[in-house]
């Protein structure tokens, strides 16, 4: 997995490309874990992610508790695939899916 | 059939899904099919590996049968750890907000909505985790 940040101001955007999985998802928690401080806008870019597994969510989840607290979280690009791993775990109802 | 047999510890993920990529070669499938066939096997073996033999070490077999007929993929997981099903586990509350979540429960959740038929069985000290996907 590949994970592209630009930082505008507040704004956070996070590009991810290839496959968020049990073997990739502490590179991203790691890389929130050091780059939320002070972030308002947190906007994830799923358009090159491939593949998503519950070790994926788990970080998802997360992440959107901590923006919860200090500003918002949209996700944007989603396939279908990963879409319905959103619907079938009710994650499309936490997160804002655009 | 064809097998692999690894140690049961998630540095064998890949081995274990290249195993099955391998194994769906030659079958038309979309994507789609082997992506969630992928997820499953994610699921089902990073759960071996963290429980099974906890705190202890153990290997797990993963067994793939083709059925040209119809088509479909069964996929056998066999360990000789604690006995487990994971099918008793109460499903994960989908319908819960953010904060009151956890996300116990997930991986499984989504082997259960994805495959065709998942089932358990405990035999002669092996916990044996069969799922099947149709590949159309």
């Amino acid at each position: 997995m590949e994970i592209q940040e630009l930082k505008e101001g507040s704004k956070l955007t996070i590009a991810l490309s290839g496959r968020l999985d049990t073997i990739t998802a502490p590179d991203l928690e790691n890389k929130l874990n050091s780059s939320l401080n002070a972030v308002e806008e947190l906007v994830f870019d799923f358009k090159e992610l491939g593949y998503l597994s519950s070790a994926g969510l788990r970080v998802l989840l997360s992440a959107q508790k901590r923006m919860n607290k200090q500003g918002s979280l949209v996700i944007h690009g989603v396939n279908e695939t990963i879409m319905e791993i959103f619907e079938a775990t009710g994650f499309t109802d936490i997160l804002k899916i655009e | 059939m064809n097998e692999i047999t690894v140690s049961a510890d998630r540095s064998h993920l890949e081995d274990v899904q290249r195993f099955i990529e391998t194994e769906l070669e030659p079958v038309n499938c979309p994507i789609k099919i082997r992506m969630q066939i992928a997820l499953a096997v994610e699921e089902i073996f990073v759960n071996i590996s963290d429980y099974a033999y906890h705190p202890g070490i153990g290997f797990v077999t993963i067994r793939s049968t083709i059925q040209k007929d119809k088509p479909a993929i069964t996929i056998q997981f066999r360990d000789q750890g604690k006995p487990y099903n994971p099918l008793k586990k109460i499903d994960a509350d989908i319908t819960l907000n953010a904060e009151d979540r956890t996300i116990g429960g997930l991986g499984i959740l989504l082997v259960k909505k994805t495959m065709d038929s998942v089932r358990y069985d405990y035999q002669d000290g092996t916990n044996i985790l069969t799922i099947e996907k149709i590949l159309k």
